[in-house]
């Protein structure tokens, strides 16, 4: 259960992301690091109810997590302990260029969250992440994951 | 579930301006003896911190370099670390060089040896965990990463950040010991300097070496960075290390040793 509440974490914390990229690079760099919102989301993900159990696998609904973008959603369905689909049922449409992101960015983020996974890592290796972009990396996820 | 059978607890903290996390496997891992252990190695790296930051004035590597404490008198981890930074410039063909970098606070030329320091400070803090018995860990600081599996525990899998985004992960390295450094242009800019012009190295996007050792790992993928792809060749050369880079355009090249993904 702990590793489904960390894919839903991590998927949420990806999502959160895409829209900090618009806001960071159509506004000021000051507004970048915006996404404090996920760690909290970590225990909202965690209370996700697991829906819809079949021979194809389990689908685990996360909470829906209020990001400065707007509402997000995750759905992930898990079948012999990997994730086989991701969905992101709740995402910020408020204007045209949430729904730019949308299009192409949703399903780059699925394929991306599919191949992560599949990884099955332990720890990140990147160009030295600052605490700021802590926040919002795949490393703060495996992380949160362990915490005690 | 694709879960592992150990037992696995992580602790996070900010120490030099950079998240650093130690995940630990084993069967204890609440009391004493892990908890002191892991007190320990981040007590260490804070000291570190207090003596060689060049954020700090108070610290001797500034004042060091004001002229107001001489190498004798200061800590011994600024010899030790000065030393170290000759010869990684020597081991390096010069492409690692800590003179005449830009003050991160002022941007004047000043002798900064960072890229080499935390490397080295990780590793030495690590000897807290390398005498609990029976026991994996691995240390990751700000993208950095030590790792130790005993026999009877997986080896720890280590993925390697796309510099395109945190969330992509390009290539894992399965590793039961040694390091995984990756230095380059992503999160903070270009912030590597070719020593040979004196202005940020542009050519590689990043570079990640792996090796026995998280200080010559960190070191080497560095000078990598600097020297751009024309390092490749001289990167074959190392014994015991493997590097894989990304060009500016988005190529990746590696080493003949590179462990197949």
């Amino acid at each position: 259960m702990r590793r489904i509440s960390l894919w839903l974490f991590s998927t949420v914390a990806a999502v959160v992301l895409l829209f900090s990229y618009r806001t960071s690079t159509n506004n000021s760099p000051g507004q970048a690091g915006a996404a404090q919102t996920t760690v909290t989301e970590q225990s909202t993900a965690g209370t996700g109810s697991g829906t819809g159990t079949s021979a194809a696998g389990k689908t685990y609904n996360g909470s829906v997590a209020s990001t400065r973008w707007g509402d997000v959603q995750v759905s992930i369905t898990v079948t012999d302990g990997k994730i086989t689909d991701v969905e992101v049922p709740v995402y910020p449409t408020e204007n045209h260029k949430d729904q730019e992101i949308n299009a192409y960015a949703l399903p780059v983020l699925r394929q991306e969250t599919l191949a992560a996974q599949s990884a099955n890592i332990d720890a990140v290796s990147g160009a030295t992440v600052t605490s700021d972009g802590y926040r919002e990396s795949l490393q703060s996820a495996l992380d949160a994951a362990h915490l005690a | 579930m694709t879960i592992t059978a150990v037992p696995q607890r992580a602790w996070v903290e900010q120490i030099m301006g950079l998240p650093v996390s130690i995940h630990l496997r084993g069967d204890r891992l609440t009391g004493d003896d892990a908890e002191q252990r892991i007190a320990a190695v981040f007590a260490e790296l804070r000291h570190v911190d207090a003596v060689l930051s060049p954020y700090r004035d108070s610290s001797d590597l500034s004042a060091w370099e004001r002229g107001a404490l001489r190498l004798g008198d200061a800590d011994p981890m600024l010899a030790r670390v000065v030393a170290l930074c000759d010869e990684a410039r020597q081991r390096t063909e010069g492409w690692f060089d800590p003179r005449g970098l830009p003050d991160p606070r002022t941007g004047e030329p000043r002798y900064d040896p960072s890229g080499l320091v935390k490397g080295w400070a990780v590793e030495r803090a690590a000897r807290h965990l390398a005498t609990l018995d029976g026991y994996g860990w691995c240390l990751n600081a700000g993208g950095d990463v030590l790792v130790h599996a005993p026999a009877d525990q997986p080896a720890w899998r280590v993925g390697i950040e796309h510099p395109d985004g945190p969330a992509r992960i390009m290539r894992v390295v399965e590793l039961r010991a040694g390091a995984v450094a990756t230095s380059g242009s992503a999160h903070r800019g270009a912030h590597i300097i070719d020593p040979r012009t004196r202005r940020p190295a542009v050519a590689t996007r990043a570079v990640t070496v792996t090796g026995p050792t998280l200080l010559w790992a960190d070191v080497f993928a560095t000078a990598a960075v600097a020297r751009g792809p024309a390092s490749l060749p001289w990167a074959e050369e190392l014994d015991g290390y493997e590097a894989l880079l990304v060009t500016r355009s988005g190529l990746l090249r590696c080493t003949a040793g590179w462990p197949a993904p």
